[in-house]
């Protein structure tokens, strides 16, 4: 006996979680191709490679990782005449804290996936392309071995497939458990069996010096998703769903204190932040007052519950607007979370009530981030496990007064001078915090900070004061 | 008309003035040359580079284009400047044309400095007792970019300490700042892949592969790049202050490569030996082999005095070895020689391919004087190793060929000073910094020679047999010059004085001279480079200073 399934919220567009719960859906190929699997494949295969890339531009796609970067403008990065190999990664490390879309993609609807990822390898001219999937989800490895082996069997794979003379193979390659592999270049070294440090950009850009130094095109798992659809409906008219720049749909993934968390597939911005709490996730939990959100995933800045955000934009004449709003009113789209200091990320909301710490959470991320900081950049490497000490102490009691600024000017530090954005991704919550919650840093952090050298020994009294 | 490809030149401007580089110039290297110097760790011209240590951080910008891409200048003429708003690494990128660089902006200021802190925060602080202090990079940029205290109250990461990577590198993994240069070093110059990184963020922790040690020839060479104290070299460890050291800049002489080394030394002891950067010769390498090879010097047998053979057999030797033998002065020592090699009815010479020019020429010299039968070097043959072992173990064979010493086939004539000696045609001996022994001549041979007259540092299984012990100097007692395999003619300069009475050979040799009344105009061994240029046009033109410190390439045939 299985679970009843979960249904949809009406206000929800299912798209790329059309088949996610359906009663009557299994993982097997016959029920994707009895649904109409594989049509768009053979579409794409009618297709020149470049109108796929025009029509995935036209579409207006972003990426769905986490940065939001034009699908089809990284595609055409690849120069159609390319003479070294070209690869396609389909990156499935999800790993980002509150984000939980891909592993159901990975579980429920693996051939959705497949098929995406073969008309992106032909569009970008890929014959080989890897799968990386991430240590943690071995059972989703497990599905997608047994789902290429069936595409495979059907003939959507390998040499000449479906006689349009395209060759592709596609390998999953399983993680060992680091979110740093999900860092591109992380996971292009770590796919090259080496440990998973982030290149240098300038000038390992993927596709310009990729996997094995050649052009390599890294997308998510829902990114790639989104390529069927594209190929389906055709790119203006995908372009349709959302709003403009911010086209299709977005998987939400909401946790923490709401009534019904889980995961909404929403047209992007079709609904405010208010509207995803109350309506569509059931509201908080009994008496509890909203405190805080953090939009897409762990990484993403703090909104606090009682600010005023001021949303700038142009109105019909095209002079420029100014609109103070609430949290509530926040648009959940790339563009309108970007406008109040925080992104939409990879999905993940997390949503705070009042009962919450905001010192505990802070270092519940700090622990996150100084546990998966790969080491590799002295700013990071350092400033994540300090910043963790810090919280660690104040939560144990023993905060101090300097410790707001401290943590805030260790995070300065780490913020735009690592290797990878990983420095952001660790720094971005303790600014936030830090930030909008420094009443709290502050009546937790008392305590003198041990004596320093005395006063008299310092430079700047040494270098003011007339010499004896 | 010249065939060369033109090198293109680009304008950069750095710190508001406009610079001109060859094309392919690094940033970090650009703004070095102009006196701009970017501190960094993780960056090693010789090594590739993962910018890893962020403390080379600068603003960069690129020139602001039309929509024509073309550059819109300033009131000045130049290119206005679109700053990029983060720090960039100067290590991995090359310059570009109209390219701005700042080295000492506000934002590049706080960027060290917040990159010294996170440095510093883990770091045992224990220079007190490092071997590094006084080299150490994170003491010279503390000075510099560093806070003058600490805001970090929380208990360091501990890591493993006192690790013993090999037989001759020990590791303090707290004082490790991770910049990897040991790990690329061992993989990219040593081909050996032996270092690597266990464990994540903070906790990363610098260590051998799994059953392996890092017992290849050139590990210390890790030890020299190590920004900081964190890999040391076990011989050295603990035994010296660097500061104290005195630096003398010569050469390796334990093969043909002639490596470009620095001596440190204190109070007439070597302490270390470490490799000086010469591209055309070592780079920034020197083997282990060859850098631990200094113990010699300070041998308890050193010859300190000359000596002669005393007829009795029941005169006390004075020194280890030397039973039947007197300790006298120079002049009676001398005296003797002379005497014996005036009186010589059929003299062989037998040379050594580790003396300098200088020596060699005294020596053809000597030999011409006297009229020797023969005049020879030991040639010396190992394996090479593809770096910078050379097969030839002696450092100037070159210099020996050049000065006629020996010919077109080092050793070719010692077979037939050998039988000469054999059948009595040679009756005198002449030995060089060698062993008769070791030159295919028999003890019975020997020992029924007429004189043997050794000029040596150290005793070896010959000397016994000797009639007079001149006692000469270690390669870092002496100064002259000598010519590596490739060609390169390169200075030996006095590190540490000779013991007791020993003297440098070349006075010895010219002092022989003199007595045979062929001193005239050799006073100083510049007057000896200067006679010995005149007479051989390989080194025309040249003096011992024009040689300079990295030497000259000889363009002899």
């Amino acid at each position: 006996m299985s679970a009843p399934a979960k249904q949809p919220h009406p206000r929800e567009r299912r798209l790329i979680f059309k088949n996610i719960d359906r009663p009557d859906w299994t993982q097997d190929i016959d029920c994707y191709l009895a649904d109409g699997g594989y049509e768009e494949l053979k579409k794409a295969l009618t297709m020149q490679p470049g109108d796929i890339t025009n029509e995935v531009k036209a579409s207006g796609l972003r990426g769905r990782g986490g940065a939001g970067f034009p699908c089809g403008v990284k595609w055409g990065f690849i120069r159609p005449d390319e003479k070294r190999p070209v690869y396609l990664i389909c990156n499935a490390d999800e790993s980002e804290p509150g984000t939980f879309k891909d592993r159901y993609i990975i579980h429920q609807d693996p051939h959705q996936l497949i098929e995406g990822m073969i008309i992106a390898c032909y569009a970008v001219g890929a014959h080989l392309s890897y799968l990386y999937i991430r240590g943690e989800f071995p059972e989703g490895a497990r599905i997608l071995e047994k789902a290429l082996a069936e595409a495979r069997a059907k003939g959507f794979l390998g040499k000449n497939i479906l006689g349009s003379g395209y060759d592709l193979e596609i390998h999953v390659h399983r993680g060992a458990g680091a979110y740093i592999c999900g860092e591109e270049t992380g996971l292009i070294e770590s796919l090259e069996g080496k440990r998973a440090y982030p290149r240098i950009k300038p000038p390992y850009f993927p596709a310009a010096i990729g996997l094995y130094q050649s052009p390599t095109i890294v997308n998510n798992v829902e990114t790639l998703c989104n390529v069927k659809h594209i190929v389906r409906m055709g790119g203006a008219e995908f372009a349709r769903i959302g709003r403009p720049n911010n086209t299709g749909t977005r998987i939400l993934c909401v946790s923490g204190d709401v009534q019904k968390p889980g995961y909404y597939e929403l047209e992007v911005g079709a609904v405010t932040m208010g509207e995803l709490i109350h309506d569509i996730c059931g509201g908080l939990k009994p008496g509890r007052k909203l405190k805080a959100v953090i939009p897409g995933g762990s990484s993403a800045k703090v909104l606090r519950a009682d600010e005023t955000y001021t949303m700038r934009g142009k109105d019909a004449d095209g002079n420029p607007t100014e609109k103070k709003i609430g949290i509530e009113e926040i648009v959940m789209d790339f563009d309108s979370l970007a406008a109040v200091g925080s992104m939409a990320g990879s999905g993940g909301v997390i949503v705070m009530d009042d009962t919450r710490d905001m010192v505990w959470v802070l270092n519940n991320i700090n622990n996150f981030y100084a546990h998966e900081s790969c080491g590799q950049c002295t700013p990071c490497r350092e400033g994540s496990l300090w910043m963790k000490k810090i919280t660690d102490r104040i939560v144990d009691g023993g905060g101090t007064v300097e410790d707001a600024d401290t943590l805030r000017s260790v995070a300065d530090n780490i913020a735009g001078k690592t290797i990878c954005a990983f420095g952001e991704a660790c720094s971005w919550p303790t600014q936030s915090f830090v930030e909008k919650f420094r009443d709290e840093f502050q009546a937790r952090a008392q305590r003198p900070v041990p004596p320093p050298t005395p006063p008299e020994y310092l430079r700047e009294i040494l270098t003011t004061t007339a010499r004896p | 008309m010249s065939t060369e490809t033109e090198i293109q030149m680009l304008n950069v401007q750095i710190d508001g003035k406009w610079h001109r580089f060859p094309k392919g110039t690094r940033v970090i290297e650009a703004c070095k040359q102009v006196g701009h110097f970017i501190p960094h760790y993780c960056y090693h011209p010789k090594l590739s580079s993962p910018g890893n240590c962020r403390m080379c951080l600068v603003e960069m910008g690129m020139p602001r284009m039309t929509p024509e891409r073309k550059p819109i200048l300033g009131a000045d003429g130049k290119p206005e400047i679109s700053w990029i708003p983060r720090p960039q690494i100067s290590c991995a990128q090359d310059i570009a044309e109209g390219m701005g660089i700042r080295t000492d902006s506000p934002m590049v200021k706080e960027c060290r400095n917040g990159v010294m802190e996170f440095l510093l925060i883990n770091h045992p602080l224990d220079c007190p007792i490092c071997d590094q202090a006084g080299e150490c990079r994170l003491q010279e940029f503390s000075v510099e970019y560093g806070n003058g205290r600490s805001r970090f109250l929380d208990e360091k990461v501990k890591k493993p300490k006192r690790v013993e990577l090999g037989p001759r590198v020990t590791l303090d993994d707290e004082r490790c700042i991770l910049c990897t240069r040991c790990i690329r070093f061992m993989r990219e110059v040593a081909k050996d892949d032996v270092l690597g990184i266990v464990d994540r963020g903070s906790h990363s922790t610098l260590t051998c592969h799994p059953d392996r040690i890092l017992d290849n020839n050139y590990s210390l060479n890790t030890v020299d790049i190590c920004p900081v104290g964190a890999l040391t070299n076990t011989d050295f460890r603990f035994k010296m202050r660097v500061w104290f050291l005195k630096e003398t800049k010569t050469i390796d002489v334990n093969c043909g490569t002639g490596s470009n080394i620095v001596i440190g030394s204190r109070e007439g002891k070597i302490y270390r030996i470490t490799p000086r950067q010469n591209d055309d010769v070592n780079e920034c390498w020197l083997p282990d082999s060859h850098r631990l090879n200094f113990k010699y010097i300070d041998r308890e047998d050193r010859l300190r005095e000359p000596y002669i053979r005393t007829a009795s057999a029941e005169s006390p030797a004075s020194t280890a070895g030397l039973s039947g033998h007197q300790a006298t002065t120079w002049d009676q020592a001398l005296a003797h020689a002379v005497r014996d090699l005036q009186a010589a009815e059929g003299l062989a010479i037998i040379a050594s391919g580790r003396m300098t020019n200088e020596e060699l020429y005294l020596t053809r010299r000597l030999a011409a004087k006297l009229g020797a039968a023969e005049l020879e070097i030991l040639p010396r043959q190992g394996e090479p190793d593809g770096l910078l072992i050379a097969a030839d173990r002696n450092p100037n064979t070159t210099g020996a060929q050049i000065l006629k010493v020996t010919g077109e086939t080092p050793g070719a004539r010692l077979p037939i000073i050998a039988s000469g000696i054999e059948s009595g045609k040679i009756n005198t001996l002449l030995l060089l910094g060698e062993s008769a022994l070791a030159c295919g001549i028999s003890e019975a041979a020997l020992a029924g020679l007429r004189s043997v007259i050794v000029m040596d540092m150290l005793p070896n299984a010959s000397t016994p047999f000797s009639h007079v012990v001149l006692p000469s100097s270690a390669f870092a007692e002496k100064r002259g010059s000598m010519v590596n395999l490739k060609s390169r003619i390169q200075r030996l300069n006095v590190a540490v004085p000779a013991p007791g009475l020993a003297r440098d050979d070349w006075e010895i040799l010219r002092d022989l001279l003199v007595a045979l009344g062929d001193g005239e105009g050799l006073t100083t061994l510049e007057e000896v480079f200067r006679a010995m240029a005149a007479d051989c046009p390989a080194f025309a033109g040249l003096t011992l200073s024009r040689i300079g410190d990295l030497g000259v390439q000889l363009d002899h045939a």
